[in-house]
Order: structure tokens, then C-alpha cells, then sequence
């Protein structure tokens, strides 16, 4: 999967647990919680979409690696890989 | 037989506009079921008949704006037609224009069962919030014209629908009610591959797309809902005599056990500490009777059930605590998953009027991070809300040494006319006995 379409999914399903966030402004360094405001049934909600939709399964150890999207990103495509 | 009128809101809204009905007249409604949906200073709230009976009359048109009490429509007895008599002024003209997913596909079974009501605990409520007390209306218009249409009480089946968080997840995407989805799972539960099956066949020609079909979420008047929010809490700061007490809360056995679990699970299944609070809370407020129930008409009438209203904090400002119902009996899964049904639903706009008036005690959760202490304001007619902080590492004695643990502080402000600080200490020891014994809860 390129970096693009991991990108465009990531943003997909935040929009989806934040309904109320446009994705057109999400930026890689914008913290999920602190300034997206997600709290931790949001959070949490991501990671569950994120598991259905990639197949990967964050344990809550690594929940610090999805802080940002320019964090989670790598990390995602480095478990996808 | 009866007029069907605007029901209460909650302490701080005293008027809604009509947006949709989801019943006409001929329908048999049961107690319970969602007649029609109102948007409110927090979003749409979907309105639920108080009793079994047919509709009769549509009094109320979509678009008007209702004050509490105000006639909506007429509810006549279930047995017996209606009397014959001249239509009244307003027509009874079928306001429901195929706002609901057509009947469900052949191979799908009926929807379950409507789930038995138990009686309210305070029956006297909403006959005493309507003003001007009307004459018992006599239905007179014509048999109703409709038949049946047994497919509306799928819109009530969905709180009892047995079902996995990721069906019920994407139910709610989809805007399906989970009563119409046939499950496959263990007793019946509805499966994500159920829901997905579901929507295929649902997609098929001439089926309307149910998500067209729900009013949109008109976007959160923040100005709306602040003033909301100041009614209910100065009625509040002006009528409740609050007392406040604090309590840390070693948080250490709870975080470890919650991690223990969560490690073994796939993150549907998981857990948050939130759910441990809550669960807690429950289970200590059935225990504390005089932290539980509702101040009304001048005096505390303590509730058996508990009814746990949980703070929902919303992006960009505001909140609205709906009420999990009989959360103390509700074990920490399934209290998860109405957590997520409830959080999902107050985002998104589709609470019901009885999760709006239903609470009998409430919890706010600063959660994760933040500030370490959270006194929380009593949400009237209730007489008892916890407050928790944000968790902090702190030094904590561990018989001669001290120790980082993770701490929790744990408030409670209460209601001086009904219970004194003695009495609020228990339920605060309680949890923190609660939380010591997480495999327990």
C-alpha cells in the first residue's frame, strides 16, 4: 500500500469515529486527542476501524504510536509491510 | 385514550421542533416506541410513546415548534375502533412521507418482541409539567384507514437487539435499526456480516437508501446548547443546596487488570477504565439509596433501578449526559458496548426523550488527561453526580514506603435536602472498595 492510499484510509475512518471533523484539515501533526479532541472511546473507535479495515491490530502499548498521523502513519505501514 | 403530548426534554429544554413523525394515523403504537423525531438545543431527540394504543390524530406538523405539554397527537385505546365522529378541525393528514426503510425483506423474520417497560418510578411526572392541564380530548375522527404496519416497532426493537459492537457500529453508519436485521450469531445476535448482508439486500431497487432517509444533523447550534446548559444548571446552583466531597482512589489494580484484559482482546472487545468507573458508580449508587432517584414536587423518591447518566462531552463545546438504563445490572461488557451505543448516539444526534429524563444519578469523567479533579454540578431533578479527574501517577504509602501509583480522584456533589456528607462518603468508599477488586466488578 503506498503512503497516499494508507493516508486517505487513516484520514477516511478518523472522519468516520469524528464525524464532526473535516478531513480536508487535518494536518500530520495535529495530536488526536489534545487537538482533534478525540477522546478515548473515539480513540479507541479508530483503532477498532483501523484493525477491520487494515488487518492491524494496535495493542494499547503502542496507542502512543497513533498520537499523531505523521506518527501512525509509518507505524501502520511498517506493520502492514 | 389519550393526547399524546410533548413529553420533558430534561431540565434544560423546554421546547423542541417537530422534524419528523414516524407513525400516522391507524398505526398501532406501543409503549416505548419512537413515534416521532424533534430537534432540540442538542440535537435531534427521538420521541417515544408513553402507551399502547392506535394513533388517532396527528395534531402537531412537522416544522412547528412544541413547548413541553403541548399537544403532539392522539392515542387511542389498542382494543375497540374509535368512535365514529366528526373529523375536527385540523386534518389528520399522513405526515410520515416513506421516511423509514421499506418493510423488511421477505426472508427477514419479524423484529423481536418490544421489550417489556417496567413502570416508571415517578408516574407523576409529566402529567405535572403540563400546563394547563386539557380536557381529555374524544377522539372523532374515522376508523383509522392504514392497516397495520407492524414494521415500525423495529425502530424500538433496536435497544433490545442482542448484538456485536461492530454490528451495531455499522448499523448505526448505515442508519439500519438493528430490529431488522436478522442475526446469525449466538442467540440470535446480530453479526457484522449479518448488518452487511442486510444492507445488500436492502440496496436492492425501489429500497429507498436509509441514511437519506434520517433527518440530517443539522450542525450543533453551540449558542443553543450552552444556554441549555445554563438553564438546567442554574435552576440547579439556585434550587440544589450542593455539598461536595473528595476521595483519592489507588487506580493501580484497575489499570493493571484493565491492561491484563485488553491485551488478550481485539480492540472491539476491549475495555476502557471508564467503563470500570461507571460500573462502580452503578453498583454503589443501588447501594446508596439516598444518592439515587429524583428530587420532585418537594420531595427525594428514591429509584430501585439506576439509571446512570453519563457525561458525553462534545467536540467543539457543550455536552449532554444520557442515561444508561439498569446500569448497575449491566455487567462491564455490556456496559462497554451501551457506553458505545450511547457516546455514538449522543454524537450523532439520536437519543431518545427518555434518555434525556431518565437518570437517576450521574457520572462526568475528565478522562485520560486533564485536570486531576472534576466537582461536577447536580443535573436537576437528580440529587447526585461523580465527578472523576484525569488519572495521575502519584506517591502513594505502601505500608512504610512511598510508591508512584496511579490515582484517581474521585468527587461527589450531592443534594444537602436529601442526603449529608456522611451518607455521600459511603458511595465514594464504596467505589474505591469497587475499584481495589476490578476482577470483581
Amino acid at each position: 500500500m503506498t503512503p497516499e492510499a494508507l493516508r486517505a484510509i487513516f484520514i477516511e475512518e478518523l472522519a468516520r469515529v469524528a464525524p464532526d471533523i473535516d478531513p480536508a484539515t487535518v494536518s500530520d501533526d495535529d495530536h488526536l486527542q489534545n487537538d482533534l479532541e478525540l477522546d478515548s472511546m473515539d480513540f479507541l473507535n479508530l483503532v477498532s476501524a483501523l484493525h477491520r479495515r487494515l488487518g492491524v491490530d494496535v495493542g494499547e502499548a503502542d496507542y502512543a504510536q497513533l498520537a499523531t498521523p505523521g506518527l501512525a502513519l509509518p507505524f501502520l505501514l511498517a506493520r502492514l509491510g | 385514550m389519550g393526547v399524546f403530548r410533548m413529553p420533558s426534554l430534561g431540565a434544560d429544554m423546554e421546547s423542541a421542533k417537530l422534524v419528523e413523525w414516524t407513525v400516522r394515523p391507524g398505526d398501532t403504537v406501543t409503549r416505548g416506541q419512537v413515534v416521532a423525531v424533534v430537534e432540540t438545543q442538542k440535537g435531534a431527540i427521538e420521541i417515544e410513546c408513553f402507551e399502547d394504543g392506535i394513533v388517532e390524530r396527528i395534531d402537531a406538523q412537522v416544522g412547528d415548534t412544541l413547548a413541553v405539554g403541548e399537544p403532539l397527537a392522539v392515542i387511542g385505546a389498542a382494543a375497540g375502533s374509535p368512535q365514529l365522529g366528526v373529523a375536527s378541525g385540523k386534518p389528520a393528514r399522513p405526515a410520515r412521507k416513506a421516511q423509514r426503510p421499506p418493510s423488511p425483506p421477505p426472508e427477514v423474520p419479524e423484529p423481536p418482541p418490544e421489550r417489556p417497560e417496567e413502570p416508571r418510578e415517578v408516574p407523576g411526572e409529566a402529567p405535572r409539567e403540563v400546563p394547563g392541564e386539557a380536557p381529555e380530548e374524544t377522539p372523532t375522527l374515522p376508523p383509522p384507514e392504514f392497516p397495520e404496519q407492524p414494521a415500525f416497532s423495529s425502530a424500538t426493537a433496536e435497544g433490545a437487539a442482542s448484538a456485536s459492537p461492530a454490528a451495531r457500529r455499522r448499523a448505526a453508519d448505515a442508519g439500519v435499526s438493528l430490529g431488522v436485521v436478522s442475526g446469525s450469531g449466538p442467540g440470535g445476535a446480530v453479526l457484522l456480516e449479518d448488518v452487511e448482508r442486510h444492507l445488500v439486500v436492502s440496496r436492492a431497487p425501489d429500497a429507498s437508501p436509509p441514511v437519506e432517509n434520517r433527518p440530517p444533523r443539522s450542525g450543533l447550534d453551540i449558542g443553543a446548547m450552552r444556554k441549555a446548559i445554563a438553564a438546567a444548571m442554574v435552576r440547579s446552583k439556585r434550587e440544589i443546596p450542593h455539598y461536595y466531597l473528595s476521595h483519592q482512589i489507588n487506580l493501580q489494580a484497575a489499570a493493571d487488570w484493565l491492561a491484563a484484559t485488553n491485551q488478550t482482546r481485539a480492540p472491539d472487545e476491549r475495555l476502557l477504565m471508564g467503563t470500570l468507573l461507571l460500573r462502580a458508580c452503578a453498583v454503589a449508587a443501588a447501594n446508596n439509596p439516598d444518592l439515587n432517584g429524583r428530587f420532585t414536587g418537594g420531595a427525594f423518591v428514591p429509584s430501585a433501578a439506576v439509571h446512570a447518566g453519563l457525561v458525553v462531552a462534545l467536540r467543539g463545546g457543550g455536552l449532554i449526559a444520557p442515561a444508561i438504563r439498569d446500569a448497575d445490572t449491566l455487567g462491564l461488557d455490556a456496559l462497554m458496548a451501551a457506553m458505545r451505543d450511547v457516546v455514538a448516539r449522543a454524537r450523532g444526534g439520536r437519543l431518545r426523550n427518555s434518555e434525556l429524563t431518565d437518570g437517576t444519578i450521574t457520572v462526568s469523567s475528565m478522562g485520560e488527561t486533564g485536570a486531576e479533579a472534576l466537582f461536577g454540578v447536580i443535573y436537576p431533578p437528580q440529587v447526585a453526580i461523580v465527578g472523576f479527574g484525569a488519572p495521575q501517577i502519584r506517591p502513594w504509602v505502601v505500608g512504610a514506603a512511598v510508591e508512584p501509583r496511579l490515582v484517581v480522584t474521585a468527587t461527589l456533589s450531592a443534594d444537602h435536602r436529601v442526603s449529608d456528607g456522611r451518607r455521600g462518603a459511603r458511595l465514594l468508599i464504596e467505589i474505591d472498595h469497587l475499584l481495589k477488586e476490578p476482577e470483581q466488578l
